[in-house]
């Protein structure tokens, strides 16, 4: 899984019906803003077979035929200017920002949570290789020898272009947003998971261990399969804070799990305060097949992301367990789909979120019964935590059942934290600050529980960190 | 080690006056009752000590060791060596017990103890006070019984080692043996560490036959009305409490 040299990029711009020996060709081709033509050359570049540069541009056209969403924070969505982005970066021209760059905030965050330096280096985009890599080629080797395949996407798709044709954009077509469009037409990077039937992967695959400089590329594209029965955890992000340079990030997130498989999809955005974080996430779930979201949403300026699970097989289950964390400034947009289609299919949806300062937390759910899902479940719990005068929650829950029978239940939450409760700590020694953690913990509890260890104690820390100094 | 002079104070959300002028001194060491019928102040007294936001103090003064606390945030009374065991303890959902006992006892150990070693402590003292190990995963007071929040209420006294403990109706939601039980493990608290001083703070006399404090106080219509030993308890056992209201009216 080496990056390209330069060497073999020359080759294939060679093999491309337009002149692109003229290495100053490059820099013009991959200047800000976006045509067909430079959907066409990303994917000559990567060396892509046909459907793949088609299915691209097929996706840049939708792209550029639908209008902006009219929903959701329009004010600062309208902000994105489209022809201000770079599209694609080589990856060696990639992850040039010096450390000067990084901004203060982060810097210390990386110092509060203890992370190590060639790791901070890494976050903050000033290196591009992470020395874990040597911890995971041996998770991979193991791995290798079970027949999971856990690369890149891009190398996914060179080696496994059957696979990949089969099922890529099959779960998120990019007719479904603009912004999935978008990812379609100029994806680089993200995961490519496939686990073959009965296997069931012991240990979770933290995108971390695979990280390289396509990992943290602006329009990633994910894709898992777990295969009849077979079992796997996925982990993306982190809780150090993340630097990018580059201030939208659209990806796609496409799952499949077949029947009786189980896979749990975990994530921590943390991303700097200055990223558009647009992103769209699907699993779909065949016969008695389990899919959980675990999804925590903290830094980004904006962030729209609904995960979503199709129970499409009978006794196929959900489950989505969120945590927003809103501070001044923020807008999590986050929420939830659930589609049921099948009978005895069932889901909970539990989201919580917490608004500090002028910090705005959205919940946005969808719940759909069709006709065919008898006997079918889903609960829906969402919690609010307004921790400020000036804190903003606002909950917007569509269900729509066509079979009578399914049991549907909604229930929402707003809440402050309350005097006694903080009267009731403080007596016992904490400080405001510290007894506002303390509650905050406990309002996250039923999300931190579902994290591996070392993420459980990391986000606890994060959270008291992001207390500090929000406290009158 | 607690002075209160002629202390006032209402309840903000209601502008209600609620104490009338309490005078009232612990020395180091002593332990002291205050009785009296429900809604006389005696639960808001002790609240106010600690510095419940529910309350605002509109004259006189609370001193402990001999510095005014009026304006002192609860948390520092709590560092300073105030206890308060409270009637009703809150609920903090999805915080376990061991999460909580994690946090607090930071402020009243040092930092060369390693928390498993308090953690041992703490569950051990819980053995005492009737609670199983399993209650530390429990979330703190959510679904307690009555007498699991009194027991545990209690047992933090011997957690933090309060310079003053105020105990608020520690006798109701116990059982007769449950009631043995805490009080006993308290006489020998305070007998170890015999500068502690206890207010006891209840309704009925049940509990002051545990106890052999140094003074009794009855407090009527937010004002301690009369003080003395045990024979006060012993007469309010008798007669209940309207003798003394009669005898302020005249």
């Amino acid at each position: 899984m080496e990056d390209r040299s330069v060497l073999e990029l020359r080759e294939m711009a060679e093999n491309y019906k337009y002149d692109f020996k003229d290495p100053y060709l490059y820099k013009e081709v991959f200047e800000k803003g976006l045509d067909e033509e430079k959907v066409i050359k990303i994917s000559k570049i990567k060396g892509e077979p046909e459907w793949m540069t088609e299915f691209r541009v097929n996706a840049y056209r939708i792209f550029i035929s639908k209008p902006m969403p009219t929903w959701g924070n329009t004010e600062i969505l309208n902000k994105i200017n489209f022809d201000d982005i770079h599209y694609y970066v080589r990856p060696e021209e990639d992850h040039k920002t010096s450390w000067d760059e990084v901004p203060e905030y982060i810097k210390k965050t990386f110092d509060r949570l203890g992370i190590p330096e060639a790791e901070r280096k890494f976050l903050a985009g000033v290196t591009a290789q992470y020395e874990s890599e040597v911890v995971y080629h041996s998770i991979r080797e193991d791995l290798a020898k079970q027949g999971v395949i856990f690369t890149d996407m891009d190398t996914g798709l060179k080696e496994y272009p059957e696979i990949v044709r089969k099922y890529f954009g099959t779960v998120v077509p990019p007719e479904d947003n603009k912004f999935a469009a978008l990812n379609s037409a100029v994806w680089s990077g993200g995961s490519f998971v496939y686990v073959p039937p009965n296997v069931k992967v012991s240990i979770p695959l933290q995108a971390y261990f695979r990280i390289n400089a396509k990992n943290m590329g602006q329009f990633e594209r994910t894709l898992i399969i777990a295969e009849e029965g077979s079992e796997v955890t996925y982990i993306e992000g982190c809780t150090a804070p993340v630097y990018s340079s580059h201030s939208l990030h659209s990806a796609v997130v496409e799952i499949i799990a077949l029947p009786n498989s189980k896979v749990q999809y975990i994530t921590i955005q943390n991303w700097s305060r200055d990223v558009y974080n647009l992103v769209t996430k699907r699993s779909v779930a065949y016969e008695n097949a389990k899919v959980g979201w675990i999804d925590a949403n903290i830094g980004s300026l904006l962030t729209m992301k609904y995960p979503s699970i199709y129970l499409l097989g009978e006794g196929a289950r959900g489950e989505i367990i969120s945590v927003a964390f809103a501070k001044t400034g923020q807008h999590q947009d986050a929420g939830s789909k659930i589609v049921l289609a099948a009978p005895n299919t069932s889901a909970t949806v539990t989201s919580k979120s917490i608004s500090v300062g002028s910090g705005r937390a959205s919940y946005r759910g969808l719940v759909k019964v069709y006709k065919e899902a008898k006997n079918s479940k889903v609960n829906v719990q969402c919690d609010a935590l307004l921790l400020d005068p000036e804190s903003r929650t606002d909950t917007y829950p569509v269900i729509e059942v066509h079979q009578p029978n399914a049991a549907i239940t909604h229930e929402a939450t707003v809440s402050k934290i309350s005097e006694q409760q903080l009267y009731y700590l403080m007596s016992r020694g904490l400080s405001p600050e510290e007894a506002k953690t303390l509650i905050i913990h406990g309002f996250i509890e039923n999300f931190v529980k579902e994290l591996p260890m070392e993420y459980a104690v990391e986000m606890n820390r994060l959270i008291a960190l992001e207390m500090e100094g929000s406290v009158g | 080690m607690l002075k209160i002079r002629d202390l006032k104070a209402k309840v903000k959300s209601l502008d209600k006056q609620i104490l009338n002028g309490v005078d009232f001194e612990v020395k180091k060491g002593e332990i002291h009752c205050i009785m009296g019928k429900n809604g006389s102040g005696k639960s808001t007294l002790g609240h106010i000590i600690m510095g419940n936001p529910d309350y605002e103090i509109t004259d006189g003064q609370i001193y402990f060791e001999n510095e005014l606390i009026n304006d002192l945030p609860t948390n520092e009374r709590a560092t300073k060596g105030i206890y308060l065991a409270f009637q009703n303890p809150i609920e903090i959902p999805g915080v376990t017990l061991a999460n909580f006992f994690r946090y607090t006892t930071k402020k009243f150990y040092s930092e060369d103890i390693p928390y498993p070693k308090i953690r041992k402590q703490i569950v051990e003292l819980l053995g005492k006070f009737g609670i199983p190990e399993d209650t530390m995963r429990r979330y703190l007071n959510e679904g307690f019984s009555g007498g699991e929040r009194k027991r545990i209420e209690a047992m933090q006294v011997l957690v933090y080692k309060p310079k003053l403990a105020i105990l608020d109706e520690i006798d109701s939601g116990l059982d007769i043996d449950g009631l043995k039980n805490v009080v006993k493990y308290i006489n020998e608290y305070v007998e170890q560490n015999p500068d502690t001083s206890i207010i006891f703070i209840t309704h009925y006399s049940r509990l002051l036959q545990y106890l052999s404090p140094n003074m009794v106080h009855v407090m009527i219509n937010g004002k301690i009305v009369l003080s003395g030993d045990m024979s006060l308890a012993k007469e309010i056992d008798e007669k209940g409490y309207s003798w003394l209201e009669d005898s302020i009216k005249t």
